[in-house]
């Protein structure tokens, strides 16, 4: 009998709580903030959903209803990966100034 | 176009990627390494899609368009947001994510085909319980998101809002969202997939209206986790590797941070969903209480007095540095201090501030080595053998009582040993209470010397008359 696929992608699901879990326990505490607004930024890579269900309307309707839900989507999106990233790199960088001085 | 198992290859990429940037942060000197890391598994990843859709028609442009507008909004507010402001950018962060999740979930349920889900009306059962659960749990995301950010940004009261069969309402549309979503499955109804994202959004409000302002740092932990799961339930419908190993790095990362925030509260995390702290009656009786004791308050010259004679001095930030945006005084204050070879030193509260970190980050962009700063467990026993301990804006995590009585609502929460030092410089507008709704007895010890002022004045007082 085949397995099915769902099986795996919970397998990668339940493996990768186990890799957050380890690492996130790593993370030094003076860093917890700038590992919200990181987290914030990689989730915003649900984008390739949006992206599909723009992509797939038709040349003749660009705007169906379920492209313009992605469209929507992709702004909230790349707003927060542009906006998680780079406020993180502003912030990283506030920690490295002080390491430089040192 | 590229193949499907070629696609799937670099989504894995791109998620073992976003793996890597978070084990940046273990240390600053990794950090802004994982960070470039976070962001090439970003580009992999939209770069991945667009190839593996293949239609370069019109939508393709306004794709770009789309993305392009987001993007300049975002490193806009990025490079524009104070410090101080965190919390609030990163729950308004979180509903930008948690509604991306429902339209991406709206978007799939209106046209399965495009997300080869199978047809409309006839979608594959596990797609469809997998979107619902991304949508619900988006919905949820968003609109408590949107409640914490109006709190934090001082829209709306922080204080708890509690109604009798609260508990009761929630626990009802709790189990609605489960009954939409058996009949969704089996009716495919358009309906009930409408009702079951409405209900999720009132959801959302509901559970973190009750929720006071000292339990923000658990909020938005909880919100950042809420997201992931969500990410995660979307990553499973559109059977994406990338957005499922997100979905789950974010939303353990965010529970692990809820955890840490209520076991430095001493709380446990169901009392906190509970809500209503801080609203405590017991406010008038200590009133009365408060208004017989003696405190001794000071002056700026009295406190740089104390401090330039003394050898070591540690410095225990709260929230009201924050609001006060003293950060830069405080170190300038410092600088004096050390000119005068006094070694000074700050302790950090694990839920000092509105979110987890947040004055860690505040002390860094006033140029504080990160060296100098000192988590509570790490610090806690070099009090009894420092001089002065200087508390700016901090409250309710140095309160001894939390020591001591039993019958107070902190008792058991991990608290700074302050008393211990020498003498206690405290600068604090008036003899309120914090958050918790308690007194300090820390305001009425011998060794306790009251600053009652804003805290950048103060700070400012401060530092002329070190001169």
């Amino acid at each position: 009998m085949e397995i099915d696929p769902f099986i795996f992608r919970l397998s990668i699901f339940i493996l990768s709580i186990f890799i957050g879990y380890y690492v996130v326990w790593s993370v030094t505490p003076s860093l917890h903030t700038p590992l919200m607004s990181v987290t914030n930024a990689i989730s915003s890579v649900i984008i390739v959903g949006a992206i599909i269900a723009a992509l797939a309307g038709s040349s003749e309707n660009t705007f169906s209803t379920s492209s313009t839900f992605g469209f929507i989507a992709i702004v909230l999106a790349a707003v927060n990966i542009f906006g998680g990233f780079l406020v993180t790199q502003r912030m990283l960088q506030m920690y490295k100034k002080k390491s430089k001085k040192k | 176009m590229i193949s499907a198992n070629l696609s799937a290859v670099f989504y894995l990429i791109s998620g073992i990627l976003f793996i890597l940037a978070l084990r940046g942060l273990s240390s600053p000197d990794t950090s802004r390494q994982g960070n470039y890391f976070g962001i090439a598994g970003m580009i992999i990843a939209i770069v991945v899609t667009f190839l593996s859709v293949g239609n370069f028609s019109t939508s393709l442009v306004y794709v770009i368009v789309f993305l392009m507008i987001g993007g300049v909004i975002g490193a806009f507010i990025a490079f524009k947001i104070p410090m101080t402001a965190m919390p609030e950018l990163v729950a308004g962060f979180h509903s930008l994510v948690g509604l991306a999740a429902v339209f991406v979930a709206i978007a799939a349920y209106l046209n399965p085909e495009a997300f080869s889900l199978g047809v409309i009306g006839k979608i594959k059962l596990a797609s469809l319980i997998e979107m619902s659960i991304g949508a619900a749990v988006g919905a949820i995301t968003f609109s408590g998101s949107i409640i914490a950010f109006l709190k934090l940004r001082g829209i709306m009261s922080g204080s708890p809002i509690i109604f009798s069969g609260q508990h009761l309402l929630n626990l009802i549309l709790g189990i609605a969202i489960f009954v939409l979503v058996f009949y969704l499955c089996k009716s495919q109804s358009n309906s009930i997939f409408w009702a079951l994202i409405a209900i999720s959004f009132l959801v959302g409000v509901l559970l973190i209206i009750p929720i006071g302002g000292a339990d923000m740092p658990v909020v938005i932990s909880m919100l950042n986790s809420y997201s992931g799961w969500a990410a995660a339930g979307i990553g499973f419908t559109l059977e994406n590797t990338a957005l499922i190993i997100t979905g789950a790095l974010v939303g353990s990362s965010g529970a692990i941070l809820s955890y840490i925030m209520c076991k430095a509260m001493n709380r446990s995390f169901i009392s906190v969903i509970l809500g209503g702290f801080g609203a405590d009656s017991s406010l008038d009786k200590e009133k009365e209480k408060k208004d017989q004791k003696p405190v001794k308050s000071g002056n700026a010259e009295d406190a740089a007095f104390l401090m330039k004679n003394a050898s070591s001095v540690i410095i225990v930030p709260g929230y009201g540095m924050a609001v006060a945006q003293a950060q830069h005084a405080l170190r300038e204050m410092v600088d004096k201090l050390k000119k005068n070879d006094i070694k000074v030193t700050y302790a950090i509260h694990p839920v000092a501030g509105r979110m987890p970190g947040h004055m860690n980050v505040l002390l860094a962009e006033a140029n504080v080595p990160y060296d100098e700063v000192f988590e509570l467990e790490d610090i806690n026993n070099d009090f009894a053998n420092s001089d002065v301990a200087f508390v700016i804006g901090a409250n309710d995590v140095t309160n001894p009582i939390a020591k001591t009585d039993p019958k107070s609502p902190i008792f058991g929460m991990p608290v700074l040993d302050v008393e211990k030092c020498k003498s206690v410089l405290f600068v604090k507008r008036s003899l309120s209470p914090g958050y918790a709704g308690i007194d300090n007895e820390l305001f009425y010890k011998d060794n306790t010397l009251m600053l009652f002022a804003d805290a950048k004045k103060m700070t400012e007082d401060i530092v002329k008359n070190l001169d």
